[in-house]
């Protein structure tokens, strides 16, 4: 076996040729020591981020959140809220960044398209069947064109994990492709659902996988499964967008979601792009945060920096 | 894109309270040096004169040896349960000051904070619960069914890690129901003397814990001290050497943790990017001043290249500056004399034609600084390969089969430490099999646990501390 440390242009071509030569790319690829990766995450996390970096970076953080809400109980009224939520997240305070993009269901995306007027914020359909990604080809790329036809920006597809466990690469692969094709002019994001994939070298693979057939966008989890966007997870899919960098040239995307709620969560998330990619991907354009109730502790610390008090939860929007 | 910098993030010095100077801890109480001689200690980050410490002559280190032959009987034949409480009191007060030990060791030896903060401290407070555990169980240690104390144990600690050095010495000695005298390095006494406070606080009986600060000659008479039964030295090997033939012929029992050259032997099958934290962890953990240091790189020819990039991409990410800043990656070098000893031997590296690269990056006008470096095309012919520099200095070599790599790595007069990382199971017993060295990691380095015994080979030493194999350094079978 030949390792796949020297990346090279040639070595991803090849990789696309067919299933067998996909798999021999993924297998190929350095393994991941779980301590390793662990303390290293956990030694980032350590990072002590004050004062006027702490004021940035949560402006920062506000402007790349993707504003969520995925329950089968939206409603027009909801998706509404959360719109109005993203273009004014403080009603009192109109230096606070509108966030990067709401995320709904595809069927709520004309609504949210219609209640975000004329902001520049994204509207992102979760789709492929999302979250278990169970349904035939047909009804992930019919979900997929439905959500574009209503004017979704961004899709957050979620790849086949029943596909993936049982070594069926190449269809992993192959849905991707298809899905990007139906996707349009819109950015595609790639979801591996990490708590499923349970190994950090599966989810090192599906990053690959993800990547190599055309992903915008890679992105930890649903937020329905437990172990999402840990930073080990996190420091390791970076690693994956900055590998691919150093070959390509290319820039991938990476969005964590589940399980970041405060404020401290998503520093130590700019800390990882920090130090593992640089600082290119400090950009929404590059690094999104799916969170539904972060943005409010976002609101909170940073009326905290400027205040000097902390105001609670009672003067924050419940949307 | 938003340019991002961590605003400086200063650990308070508050907390600790230096005195102007410090006697000597004998028979429980702070004396003044009979010798009336003292000396400065610095910040090495600054130069900042901290305090004055007593240097003990013969007369004080006498004094000491005294205080804890006349500690002894009382201290050997309390029951093993009674000495583990007062171990376990230890071990609980320092956790409840440890922010203040660290930023006294931060401020004394130069270290990160971050390091001293969640390293150091931690490993020491947890070296007394563990040996506070052992203290009542020694029957069951296998050394006997009745083993006991060998007296009054004469220790000499470096400059590195002070209290984790300390912790290391003393924990085991009081828990087999010796008595100490200690000799903190003349860099770093402060977190020695501020134990002493602890030692009071924790009401332990006086004279079980003697404390000399001092230089040199000051450990020299103690290890030479006709009242001491068993020296426990930590240093350089040439003071081992030294040592050694000090107390050959009398009947002290010796334990030497000296230097090393550790071999970090990175594999075509590693886990590349947790083996690129482990060499940086190897070889700037503690600016490099780590006895069991990964100092050789010894990287597989076919992922040599990709390797060095990797490793010289991580390496300008480090961050090297004020040690009390808690985002510090990379602290000061302990003193001029070790700055110059780094520089002394990098220089070599040069002359003999090693390939030089170093990090990119500002260094504080003050204090004794390097920065972090490699030595590309190093060959075993090389000084840099062979000598412990002790500082933040790695050389690389190349090999191409695992008998090449073994042969490398065991071709040194040390051998304390070694890391190997493949993902390929056998491969790393094999590699444990024939590496000489006390102490070899599996894809991981620098790491430290008070069960695990350390200790090392050939000219780095003998005897083992921490885990059941290092009490026999202070029991004798029955």
């Amino acid at each position: 076996m030949t390792t796949a440390v020297h990346l090279s242009q040639s070595l991803l071509a090849d990789a696309r040729r067919d299933e067998a030569s996909l798999r021999d790319f993924i297998f190929s690829l350095p393994g991941v020591d779980k301590v390793g990766l662990e303390a290293r995450a956990a030694a980032l996390g350590t990072r002590s981020i004050k004062n006027d970096s702490k004021r940035a970076l949560i402006d920062l953080a506000i402007r790349m959140v993707d504003l969520t809400t995925l329950e089968g109980a939206d409603t027009p009224g909801k998706v509404a809220a959360l719109c109005a939520k993203a273009i004014t997240p403080d009603p009192l305070d109109s230096s606070v960044p509108q966030v990067a993009a709401v995320c709904v269901y595809g069927d709520r995306v004309a609504e949210a398209r219609a209640a975000l007027g004329s902001s520049r914020i994204n509207v992102a359909a979760v789709a492929t069947a999302f979250p278990s990604g169970r349904a035939s080809l047909i009804v992930k790329l019919q979900d997929t064109a439905d959500a574009v036809a209503a004017g979704a920006d961004e899709i957050d597809m979620v790849i086949d994990r029943g596909a993936f466990l049982s070594g069926r690469y190449g269809q992993v692969y192959d849905e991707i492709v298809a899905v990007k094709a139906a996707c349009g002019s819109a950015h595609l994001k790639v979801i591996l659902e990490t708590g499923e994939l349970q190994t950090y070298d599966n989810i090192k693979r599906a990053s690959w996988i993800a990547m190599l057939a055309g992903a915008d966008f890679i992105k930890t989890s649903t937020g329905k499964v437990p172990s999402a966007a840990t930073p080990a997870n996190v420091l390791l899919m970076l690693e994956a967008c900055r590998d691919w960098e150093r070959v390509t040239g290319e820039r991938i995307g990476m969005k964590p979601a589940g399980g970041i709620r405060t404020t401290k969560d998503a520093m130590k998330m700019l800390v990882l792009v920090h130090e593992t990619v640089g600082d290119a991907w400090l950009d929404p354009h590059l690094f999104r945060i799916g969170a539904s109730t972060l943005l409010n502790d976002l609101l909170m610390q940073r009326n905290k920096l400027a205040s000097g008090n902390y105001s609670g939860p009672r003067y924050v929007t419940n949307d | 894109m938003t340019e991002f910098d961590y605003a400086p993030a200063p650990e308070s010095r508050a907390v600790v309270d230096i005195k102007p100077s410090y006697g000597l801890f004998i028979d429980g109480e702070f004396v003044d040096p009979i010798s009336d001689d003292y000396l400065p200690t610095f910040n090495p980050a600054n130069e900042e004169h901290l305090a004055y410490f007593a240097v003990g002559g013969e007369a004080d280190v006498d004094a000491a040896v005294r205080a804890a032959r006349r500690a002894f009987p009382k201290w050997s034949k309390m029951s093993g349960a009674e000495r583990g409480k007062y171990l376990f009191r230890i071990a609980r007060i320092l956790q409840e000051r440890a922010r203040e030990f660290a930023v006294l060791e931060t401020l004394d030896n130069g270290k990160p904070i971050k390091e001293s903060r969640d390293i150091d401290i931690p490993l020491v407070a947890a070296h007394f619960f563990y040996h506070a555990g052992w203290a009542d169980k020694l029957e069951f240690a296998g050394y006997g069914k009745n083993p006991k104390p060998i007296g009054v144990a004469g220790q000499v600690i470096p400059w590195n890690f002070p209290m984790l050095m300390l912790a290391w010495k003393v924990a085991p000695a009081l828990a087999c129901g010796n008595t100490v005298v200690l000799k903190p390095a003349e860099t770093t006494p402060l977190t020695a003397l501020l134990f002493a406070e602890v030692c009071q606080q924790a009401g332990l009986p006086k004279g079980v814990v003697n404390i000399v600060t001092g230089a040199g000659a000051t450990g020299a008479s103690l290890v030479a001290h006709a009242g001491v039964d068993k020296v426990a030295f930590t240093g350089s090997t040439a003071v081992g050497k030294s040592i050694a033939q000090a107390v050959a012929g009398t009947k002290k029992r010796l334990t030497l943790e000296l230097g090393g050259k550790g071999a970090n032997i990175i594999f075509e099958d590693a886990p590349i990017d947790q083996a690129i934290e482990g060499i940086i962890n190897g070889i700037f953990f503690n600016q490099g001043h780590v006895c069991c240091a990964g100092s050789r790189l010894l990287i597989q020819e076919s992922v040599a290249d990709e390797v060095i990039e990797r490793l010289k991409h991580r390496m300008q990410t480090l961050r090297v500056g004020d040690p009390m800043d808690k985002n510090t990656d990379v602290g000061a070098i302990n003193s001029l004399a070790q700055l110059q000893r780094i520089t002394e031997l990098a220089a070599s590296g040069d002359e003999e034609g090693a390939e030089r690269w170093s990090v990119d990056c500002a260094l504080p006008e003050r204090g004794f600084w390097y920065r972090p470096t490699l030595f590309l095309n190093s060959t075993d012919a090389h000084r840099i390969a062979r000598e412990e520099i002790f500082g933040p200095v790695l050389a690389v070599q190349t090999f191409r089969t695992p008998s090449e790599a073994l042969d490398k790595a065991n071709n040194s007069p040390y051998g304390l430490s070694a890391g190997v990382w493949s993902e390929k199971g056998s491969r790393i017993h094999l590699m444990a099999e024939g590496l000489r060295a006390g102490v070899v990691w599996a894809n991981t380095f620098n790491r430290f646990d008070p069960t695990s015994p350390f200790g090392g080979y050939k000219e780095s030493g003998y005897g083992r501390e921490g885990g059941v194999a290092g009490l026999a350094s202070y029991l004798v079978q029955e």
